[in-house]
């Protein structure tokens, strides 16, 4: 596999041909904020929050679908940059019900973790407050809409990882939901395996395992990685 | 030496921040040095004074009186303070805003879950008028810093104030929940 | 097997069979909104009823343009041109051909809404029937095709497309020659052209007219590119609110399948080339086209970060060619009459026509194709009529929900993609909505922003949440309850949405509001409070 080298921030890295600017960036421990990225799921693109300014191209571009060329000029970390991405992280704590106080992923969330990382004081946008569901018709586990930040990663593990798909959006714009089967209630999507990938995947405290209190919610979404390297791999 | 005049207040809240301010214990003592607490839930004063330096606001915008308050507080304050997750975000006390307007929340609470032959209070001047919307104070009146958390700890209230005394920018950053 | 003689023979027949007076009467949806269809049967019986069947045939056609007239009819060789035509007229307007008495509101060719206009994609329109083939081959139809497979490479065909300068009509006005060298060039197992008729641009009805007017003309311009860009199937994208257009797309395919203009080794070389229409469901987003591409395989229609553009990965991984509706429309044309005779319409930078859906507070409303290069002036004022009432005119609003506003003191601004770029807006798809002093300039953002609001698909944060606030914002200063901080929130918005959206519907969604404070931004300022108020009593 060729090299490349190109700068982030101004510091020389090396990276595979092949690489994303986000895998380079991580790799030389350049930390990009990201939410609907997740090792191991194929990139959507859809969060915004790891956009970078590249040299001689007057488009932001998404670091996690960005492949590394020769000479690229990134940087991660303009003022320009960093307003986008607190208002953007602002925009979703205004979208839904996202109450840290009671929430089961408190101290375990990613969405709660980037308010820190963008430096999040406030949100400075009118609370939506929309009225979501909380779906507890699962055995095993459950879904509060309420804390859903429509990353799909859930979706994309189900689907890439599980082979199930039983996932879905439906829906469009801020009235778009998450779905399982053709919109039936969890608990009756036969598709569903019941393998917990999804769990495992959630950023949030939306997708929670039935009787897991306040900050209570770890999980490690690393090991969705860790499956799919081990299959590719072949461990 | 001029002590520093600071107030505390409390709106749509549980009260939990002003118990956090509390759990600082006797580094109270060491702040009453500092600052001479002019109006608070826990000190004897009806009205917001004018002139005051410092205001830690607890709790969300909910009611009237709220609403009312919240401007003298931003009129007769130097800087104020959102303290609390209830006054940065709504949080808890903004739970019921998916439910709907007021009278809706009212009419769950006092009728539907509530006595059977409840009524919904309703007295003038004396119990405040709830807002259709619970919202963070931010929302009304300028604020100077947040200091987020349910509650925000002890210890953080204080690097705040001392910050604050010291006459630096304090870290504010997240902490929400 | 279809060769040009059969073409020519066919054309031949079908313009000795043609009576001594053929009366057209417009099927197109404007007109048949307002009783067209009912007039056509009308004036089919008051034919029979005049014993006038074997010198008069009554056609049904496409659109004539002045939809605000409707519906049209007209008389073919002595171009008469009835407006406004009710069924119960038509004896009338059949006895008028032999000098009878006729009441008939009459329409004049001479009418600068007409003589101003340069037919190019709409040339058929109002005067062939869209329902035969036979029509379309009398006018000299398929014979750019047959030019094509036999007289020119692929290379030469993408060739004389980049020399004539078109570029694409479905907005952003990328070189279509170019867009078709990187198809041709990229390597693939398969190719795909696709046609974009998903037009969903509030007061857009540009490819809805050109597709029921004309849909052979379509197939025609697809075909040619399939065979320069090396791609043997094709799909036409039409939305499902255009029941007419697909009706008549249908009916056109399977005529040319019938005829061997699409299917296997058309006109006897190795060229195959097959279309299916897919249906779109409703959704503005699926213009875009990665995300059309994603509605075609059947997944959700949302959008894909690009690169990689559709030329190199499009639908399922293959490289694909897609173009809007009016830009196929400019195909056969251009091959017909050379690339310099393209070339030679319009302005340095922008060749060719365009057509417009003239809307809003203005006389004449319709659709018009115009060179590149006339002024919005001229447009909205002498094809326009100005305002119906006489009221003057404080704007118009291009390019829809993606475009702006340009101000009536801009008005000699020229139409090309540049120019209209400067100024703030964009050529878009072709909408052009007139609005004059009452118009609420507030409003018409607030407007745009609920479309897109409605519309964006909700997969990336800034445009699914940032319309809302955005919406909710613009509805706080209509209302009065806004403060300056209100507005500087917006447009902190506007400038988040234009650099970080997934698509053209975020990165857009922002210029009306953008264009409206611009020009008009007192209208805003007027409107805003010192003071935070929240309403007591219930929301």
């Amino acid at each position: 596999m060729a090299a490349r080298t190109l700068t982030i921030n101004g510091t020389l890295i090396s990276a595979r041909s092949n690489e994303t600017v986000l895998e380079a960036a991580r790799e030389a421990g350049i930390s990009i904020p990201t939410l609907c990225h997740l090792d191991g799921l194929s990139e959507v693109g859809a969060c915004r929050l790891c956009l970078v300014e590249i040299a001689g191209s007057p488009k932001l571009q998404p670091a996690c679908h960005t492949t590394v060329t020769e000479g690229m000029e990134v940087q991660t970390d303009t003022p320009r940059l960093k307003a986008h991405r607190r208002a953007i992280v602002e925009l979703l704590f205004a979208e839904r019900n996202h109450i840290c106080a009671v929430c089961v992923a408190s101290g375990h969330c990613e969405l709660q973790q980037l308010a820190v990382e963008v430096g999040m004081s406030h949100v400075r946008y009118e609370y939506l407050s929309p009225d979501c569901s909380v779906d507890i018709s699962h055995a095993r586990f459950g879904i509060d809409h309420n804390r859903c930040v429509l990353c799909t990663r859930c979706v994309r593990a189900c689907d890439e990882v599980e082979g199930v798909h039983t996932w879905d959006i439906a829906g469009r714009g801020t009235n778009a939901r998450l779905i399982t089967d053709l919109n039936v209630p969890w608990g009756e999507a036969t598709s569903c395996t019941s393998c917990g990938k999804c769990l495992l995947a959630c950023p949030t405290g939306a997708i929670f395992s039935r009787g897991s209190t306040v900050a209570e919610l770890e999980r490690d979404a690393s090991r969705i990685a860790t499956i799919v390297a081990a299959r590719n791999e072949r461990w | 030496m001029n002590r520093l005049k600071l107030a505390t207040v409390w709106l749509g809240g549980c009260s939990g921040c002003h118990m956090s301010l509390l759990d600082l214990d006797e580094w109270l003592i060491d702040l009453a040095a500092h600052v001479e607490l002019v109006y608070s839930p826990i000190a004897d004063q009806k009205t917001f004074p004018e002139g005051v330096d410092l205001t830690l606001v607890e709790g969300a915008i909910a009611n009237d009186e709220h609403l009312e308050l919240i401007q003298d507080v931003r009129e007769r304050s130097r800087m104020v303070v959102a303290l609390g997750d209830c006054a940065v975000t709504g949080n808890v006390t903004a739970l019921r805003n998916p439910l709907g307007e007021a009278r809706s929340i009212l009419q769950q609470v006092y009728i539907e879950h509530g006595d059977p032959r409840g009524v919904l209070p309703s007295t003038p001047g004396i119990v405040p008028i709830l807002l259709d919307q619970v919202i963070p104070i931010h929302m009304i009146i300028p604020v100077d810093l947040f200091l987020a958390g349910c509650p925000p700890s002890g210890p953080r209230i204080r690097a705040v104030l001392e910050a604050l005394l010291a006459g630096t920018p304090p870290e504010l950053a997240g902490g929400f929940g | 097997m279809m060769e040009f003689q059969d073409l020519q023979i066919m054309a031949e027949q079908e313009r000795t069979r043609r009576k001594a007076i053929r009366i057209h009467c417009c099927t197109s949806s404007g007109c048949q909104a307002s009783g067209a269809l009912e007039l056509f049967h009308q004036l089919q019986a008051a034919v029979e009823a005049a014993g006038q069947n074997e010198r008069v045939d009554i056609i049904g056609v496409g659109c004539m343009g002045f939809c605000g007239q409707g519906p049209m009819v007209s008389v073919e060789a002595d171009g008469v041109l009835f407006e406004h035509v009710r069924p119960e007229q038509a004896p009338e307007i059949i006895a008028s051909l032999d000098g009878g008495p006729c009441n008939v509101k009459q329409g004049d060719h001479a009418h600068p809404f007409f003589a101003r206009q340069m037919h190019i994609v709409r040339r058929n329109g109002g005067v062939i029937d869209p329902e035969r083939i036979e029509e379309y081959i009398a006018v000299g139809g398929y014979q750019a095709l047959y030019h094509v497979l036999h007289e020119m490479s692929p290379a030469e065909v993408i060739d004389a497309i980049t020399r004539s300068g078109l570029r694409g009509r479905g907005g952003a006005g990328y070189p279509t020659g170019l867009k078709w060298a990187t198809v041709a060039k990229s390597p693939g197992e398969r190719k795909f052209v696709i046609c974009n008729g998903d037009e969903g641009d509030p007061g857009a009805f540009m490819d809805r007219s050109i597709l029921e007017s004309d849909p052979h003309l379509i197939l025609e311009g697809m075909s040619i590119a399939a065979y320069a860009v090396g791609a043997d199937q094709g799909y036409l994208y039409v939305r499902g609110e255009y029941p007419l257009a697909i009706a008549r797309l249908q009916k056109a395919i399977a005529q040319a399948r019938k005829h061997d203009l699409l299917g296997s080794q058309i006109f006897d070389t190795s060229f195959n080339f097959r279309v299916d229409i897919r249906v779109g469901a409703g959704a503005f987003v699926c213009g875009e086209e990665t995300a059309l591409i994603a509605s075609i395989e059947g997944r959700r229609g949302q959008p894909r970060p690009r690169p990689p553009y559709p030329a190199e990965h499009g639908l399922w991984g293959y490289p694909t060619l897609i173009n809007n509706v009016e830009t196929f429309g400019n195909i056969a044309p251009i091959i017909t009459n050379g690339a310099d005779w393209y070339a030679g319409i319009g302005t340095e930078r922008s060749k060719g026509t365009k057509v417009f859906a003239l809307t809003g507070k203005v006389r004449n409303t319709g659709l018009i194709e115009v060179p590149m290069g006339m002024t919005i002036r001229e447009i909205v004022e002498e094809l326009g009529g100005g305002t119906p009432d006489g009221t003057p005119v404080k704007g118009v609003q291009t390019g829809g929900p993606s475009g702006g506003c340009i101000p009536e003191a801009l008005f000699d601004t020229p139409v090309d993609y540049e120019s209209l770029a400067e100024v703030g807006s964009i050529m878009g798809s072709g909408g052009m909505v007139v609005m004059d002093a009452t118009t609420n300039m507030v409003e018409i953002a607030r407007f745009y922003m609920e479309f897109c609001m409605d519309e964006s698909c909700g997969k990336c944060i800034p445009c699914r949440t940032g319309t809302v606030q955005m919406y909710r914002l613009l509805s706080k200063i209509s209302a009065g309850q806004a403060t300056a901080a209100d507005l500087a929130t917006l447009e902190q918005l506007c400038h988040l949405l234009r650099e970080t959206s997934l698509c053209g519907l975020g990165q857009s969604a922002p210029n009306p509001v953008q264009s409206t404070l611009r020009y008009f931004r007192e209208e805003y300022e007027r409107l805003l409070r010192k003071r935070v108020t929240i309403n007591l009593t219930s929301r």
